[in-house]
């Protein structure tokens, strides 16, 4: 198969509907979380920086708001990498694969 | 038995049971030449998770930060969050289209659709800059760990440097023998030793104060006699009275550092590697879920560790063993045994704890010397010396080659660089794979317009940036800390620390975007073909494998 021919294949397959499909549902929901992500985590940052009274004060006996802050970063990765995951395995990897299957059959990849 | 002899026994046999792992990866390693850069693509998913927690969690993560807390208290977490976050950008991103689109390298990825020559060539240098980096704070940890356990005087610099360089000729054999294999192999015995290890040392901590977190922390709190221990900006950001100028500077060099840490991860080529030992995307995905796993619970253990050290060991007892506050976990571990069980129990517990840190270092440094000598022979000998016309065994017998030199290279740097702190080590390696090698990534996945020229200003545009602010800056010269010291009452230093904050990541990595920025609106080349078939295949992976011709 030449690579002239796939070339083809390649660009065919980018400008299908099946693809773009794909593409808007991965870029949705990859790029606002990750704005979301970061700016949650910078205004963290903000806060030990420039609010450090406010996140000095103790909501329980040494435990103040920094280290709960602190602790909800995590919980929010775990949560996120969670969501990804199911939203990946719903609405990702079907289309993928079957797109993945039609390509490799077209430019005769084994 | 003293912890001397059990800690030498235990590191032995580790280095013995690891050695042959490597030589069985060796052996099976001869069949097919790229199985050096990828290990067969063979590795499950949750291998792989275990792999990269164990690149990922260097010393300076274990006894870096439980150091900084245990002196610095709060500030010393910002470092465990910003490590644990980092991973977002690179499940979200990066990880599924590198997996997808490239084969050995991190340059595989950003070449894809550019004239391969000059930015494989900048590829190259960034990995091997970065790695060095992150290599020398490795071994310069690995000379003071050793020396504490093996009771060598700390000041006596010939029992160091034969111990950096029993390091570096052990990292050399991991990898010229196992290749990406063997390697991947001790990285996951050492992720599974350093996650029993941390949550034993946990346990035992939270036992001591009943499983009462605040009696934790407020015992850190009284022993460390900072009212404000708990609190953030004893170390960065700190507020100078007075001086509304400093003040601000380290303000700034606290979101800087949050910067370099959160946005380096998906730049270092020793993780993005890592991608590629695994058959499918979606296996990729599931080896960060389970890194993200691993690693999360592990820098959250670092809190009791940290404060624990500072409730039960004490800062001054910790100052007193290291400076930089590197041994506060090892310290800790043995007060931990001692209480329980006496001298022996204080004895065998650092012994254990200290083999692990010791396995942990080694772990890394062979991850590192990897990623430089793939890098150097897939992008650099095979693509820009040779364009592309080389035999796969020729290849893979000059990144062994590069390998050894890599070693040898940072042997006789780590060697120089005693004394230097740690973790500031690691934090420049984070911002200069963030400046350099973060925006030709995302850029090269997903925008469209990106070209050569893009490509090459980013690299070598965030490269710079970062290597001369840093040269610059008090990590240099000016201070007490610098490398060239300059004390308070001195009369005339040599100093040239024009640039105000230690780490330069909030200039230099929007720097490394905007160059990749102008470059590619300053070139006309675009290859729309060659993105057309970027784009599909980062997205479903078609084409993967040994047939795909290149």
């Amino acid at each position: 198969m030449g690579s002239s021919e796939n070339e083809r294949v390649w660009a065919e397959t980018q400008a299908s509907p099946e693809f773009q499909d794909l593409k808007r549902r991965f870029r949705g929901f990859a790029f606002p979380v990750t704005v979301a992500f970061l700016v949650w985590y910078f205004g963290y940052i903000l806060l030990t920086a420039f609010a450090r009274d406010w996140v000095s004060t103790e909501v329980a006996p040494n435990i103040n708001i920094a280290i709960i802050l602190g602790v909800l970063q995590f919980v929010s990765t775990f949560f996120i990498a969670w969501l990804y995951e199911r939203h990946s395995s719903k609405h990702l990897d079907a289309a993928s694969d079957s797109l993945r299957d039609k390509i490799n059959e077209q430019i005769g990849h084994k | 038995m003293n912890s001397t002899t059990l800690s030498t026994i235990l590191f032995v046999v580790f280095v013995l049971v690891t050695l042959v792992l490597v030589i069985r990866a060796g052996k099976s390693n001869k069949k097919n030449s790229s199985d050096f850069y990828d290990g067969g693509a063979s590795f499950s998913g949750f291998q792989n998770g275990l792999a990269i927690a164990g690149d990922y969690m260097s010393a300076a993560s274990f006894l870096g930060i439980a150091g900084m807390i245990a002196l610095a208290g709060y500030d010393g977490f910002l470092y465990s969050i910003g490590f644990l976050v980092a991973w977002l950008v690179a499940l979200l991103l990066v990880a599924e289209p590198l997996r997808n689109s490239g084969r050995f390298t991190m340059g595989d990825v950003v070449a894809f659709r550019m004239k391969q020559r000059p930015v494989r060539s900048a590829a190259s240098a960034s990995t091997v800059v970065v790695s060095i980096f992150y290599l020398l704070a490795q071994m310069v940890g690995a000379g003071s760990l050793v020396a504490l356990l093996l009771g060598i005087d700390p000041t006596d610099t010939a029992a160091k440097n034969l111990i950096i360089g029993v390091v570096g000729i052990l990292m050399i054999v991991y990898v010229t023998v196992g290749g990406m294999k063997g390697t991947t192999y001790v990285q996951i015995v050492k992720a599974f030793l350093l996650m029993i290890g941390a949550t034993v040392l946990t346990v035992m901590v939270l036992a001591r104060f009943g499983f009462d977190i605040s009696a934790m922390l407020g015992q850190a709190q009284k022993l460390s006699g900072n009212p404000d221990f708990l609190n953030p900006g004893n170390k960065y950001g700190v507020e100078v009275e007075g001086d509304p100028f400093k003040t601000l500077m380290n303000k700034l060099d606290l979101i800087s550092l949050g910067l370099a840490l959160v946005l380096g991860t998906a730049g270092l080529p020793h993780i993005l590697i890592r991608f590629y030992t695994v058959p499918t995307a979606k296996a990729a995905r599931t080896s960060v879920n389970w890194a993200i796993g691993n690693i999360g619970v592990f820098y959250l253990m670092t809190i009791a560790l940290g404060f624990g050290a500072a409730a039960l060991v004490g800062s001054t007892a910790i100052k007193e063993a290291d400076k930089g506050g590197n041994l506060a976990a090892p310290l800790l571990a043995k007060e931990l045994g001692t209480n329980i069980a006496g001298e022996t129990g204080g004895a065998t517990m650092l012994a254990i704890i200290g083999a692990i840190a010791f396995a942990t270092i080694l772990a890394v440094v062979a991850g590192l010397t990897l990623a430089s000598s793939s890098s150097f022979a897939h992008d650099f000998y095979a693509n820009v010396i040779k364009k592309g016309n080389v035999d796969p065994k020729k290849e893979v017998n000059v990144a062994r080659i590069a390998a050894i030199l890599i070693g040898a290279v940072s042997i006789v740097l780590a060697i120089g660089a005693q004394g230097l702190n740690v973790a500031f080590l690691v934090a420049i390696a984070f911002a200069i794979a963030a400046s350099a090698n973060l925006p030709a990534v995302l850029f090269s996945l997903f925008w469209k317009r990106f070209n050569t020229r893009g490509a090459v200003w980013a690299i070598y545009g965030g490269l710079g940036m970062a290597l001369v602010l840093l040269v610059f800056s008090g990590n240099v010269s000016g201070t007490e800390t610098s490398f060239i010291k300059c004390l308070p009452d001195a009369v005339d230093c040599v100093k040239f620390n024009y640039f105000p904050l230690n780490n330069p990541g909030i200039v230099s990595i929007p720097f490394g975007f905007f160059m990749g920025w102008l470059g590619t609106i300053t070139s006309t080349e675009n290859n729309t073909a060659k993105y057309a078939e970027l784009e599909v295949r980062s997205m479903t992976g078609a084409a993967i494998g040994k047939a795909v011709q290149h």
